[in-house]
């Protein structure tokens, strides 16, 4: 396993399509100084623009399918995208709402789920390196 | 003739040495962050692997921009902070270009950046990056003003000393340290200009408390906002430099001495004059960038006008007043 492969700098967008926020305070947790993944290179950006990997909690409501389509489009690429959370992966507690057109592997290609209602920060962490490798699996490909 | 091939050839030096510092500064500045919020932090040379990600990744232009305004501004903006590393004593040596520019120039190459980045910000056609760079913009008028009268007064202080001198020139300027010119009273004015220039810093480098035109929390990275890959690379590139460039004016102005004219060290003493630069280098950005940075969380727009045009520009007066006092008082 190559972790340092992706040069270690991954810069990470925060899509929330409908998420109870669970797991987005999980997610934050993963920053704080316990965890601190910023060591590891990894860090929250506020745009689209600047983001390697799409971070999606939530079971993506009607309302944001569009959008989120869109925010993955603004992604440049080599991108990866990563679920975290049951909902966002299955639908969960929300599993077959009137209102929801996910999960969110209908809306935009997925790389990694995280499963966890919500996850811990540990495994949000190890969703993360699975997702490098894969990143550079697609870099190998392309070149 | 030779004096013509070593200025040129200083190019290159420079600019490489500006890029590398700037980025290892920038490394130091963020790990250093980190371990003051008790985290571990990225390595030191982070920034290195993020330039070299980003200059990995796709370029978006978006559909709605002026292409080549969006492309031309962040080259511009990094070849407007190596051109002004080329003017200011730069790592124990005198200024590249010495005798071609003095500190009104320096000041005038100082704001080419950020207004290359309002530019690039409204070429972009989004709205975020729209209010990023109105935002910019107001910072940018809000911190000239104490700028302006610090580095008047500390040219004025120099010619009342010595009035045949050139005193905007920054070899001039760091040849003769001010310090010694000073009486009791003008000393604590020439203290009070310097800590009113160390506030200065983060506003123009758009660090914490004053990174309102990018404040990723509110207008998701304003002027930045639809930068990506090679042209974010070449801004992050710029502000690293532009750290270097306005610290080493900071140094050349107010701590100009070097170690090799209290020492000696025959030959070895652009190496150990080079070293004691750097140590001045930290320093400086230390106090300015990382520790205000760490302890002040993100001000309003309306607060960081009324903290430079009112707060700061009213010690850079005291200082101003305290100075011109005590020149009077001796003169
Ligand atoms: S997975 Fe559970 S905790 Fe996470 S957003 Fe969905 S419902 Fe909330």
């Amino acid at each position: 396993m190559d972790v340092k492969a992706f040069n270690r700098s991954l810069w990470v967008f925060h899509v929330n399509t409908g998420s109870c926020n669970g797991c987005d305070i999980e997610i934050i947790a993963a920053l704080t100084p316990r965890y601190d993944v910023e060591r590891f290179g990894i860090k929250l950006v506020g745009t689209p623009r600047h983001a390697d990997v799409l971070l999606v909690t939530g079971p993506v409501t009607r309302e944001m399918a569009k959008k989120l389509k869109r925010i993955y489009d603004q992604v440049p690429d080599p991108k990866a995208v990563m679920v975290v959370g049951n909902c966002g992966s299955t639908g969960g507690v929300f599993y077959e709402s009137y209102n929801l057109v996910g999960p969110v592997d209908k809306i935009i290609p997925v790389d990694v789920y995280v499963p966890g209602c919500p996850p811990r920060p540990e495994a949000i962490i190890q969703g993360v390196i699975k997702l490098w490798e894969k990143l550079e699996d697609k870099r190998r490909g392309k070149c | 003739m030779i004096e013509i091939v070593y200025k040129i050839g200083m190019v290159p030096v420079i600019a490489v040495l500006g890029i590398v510092l700037g980025l290892l500064y920038n490394g130091i500045d963020r790990k250093l962050a980190a371990r003051m919020q008790s985290r571990v932090g990225p390595p030191i040379i982070q920034p290195f692997i993020d330039i070299k990600k980003l200059l990995m990744k796709e370029s978006i232009v978006p559909r709605h921009a002026i292409k080549w305004l969006f492309n031309l501004m962040p080259v511009l903006a990094l070849s407007a902070s190596l051109l002004t590393l080329l003017y200011i004593p730069f790592c124990g040596i005198g200024p590249a270009f010495e005798g071609y520019g003095d500190l009104v120039l320096v000041l005038y190459l100082l704001v080419l950046p950020p207004l290359a980045i309002t530019l690039g910000a409204f070429a972009s056609g989004s709205h975020y990056a729209t209010i990023g760079a109105q935002r910019e913009m107001v910072t940018m008028i809000s911190y000239e003003l104490p700028l302006a009268i610090a580095i008047v007064s500390v040219a004025w202080l120099l010619s009342m000393a010595n009035p045949s001198l050139p005193v905007f020139s920054l070899s001039v300027i760091s040849n003769n340290p001010i310090w010694n010119f000073t009486t009791p009273l003008s000393f604590l004015g020439l203290l009070i200009i310097f800590i009113a220039l160390l506030l200065v810093i983060p506003g123009e480098l758009g660090k914490t408390p004053f990174d309102v035109a990018e404040a990723e929390t509110e207008i998701a990275e304003g002027v930045f906002a639809e930068y990506s890959g090679r042209n974010l690379a070449l801004f992050y590139l710029a502000n690293a430099v532009r750290t270097i460039a306005i610290a080493s004016l900071i140094i050349a102005i107010f701590l100009p001495w070097n170690l090799s004219t209290f020492f000696n060290f025959s030959y070895l003493s652009l190496l150990f004059d080079a070293l004691f630069f750097l140590i001045k280098l930290f320093v400086i950005i230390f106090i300015s960038s990382v520790f205000i940075r760490v302890i002040v969380p993100r001000l309003r727009i309306t607060q960081v006008v009324s903290t430079y045009w009112f707060y700061t520009t009213l010690i850079a007066l005291l200082g101003m007043l305290l100075i011109w006092i005590g020149c009077c008082l001796k003169g």
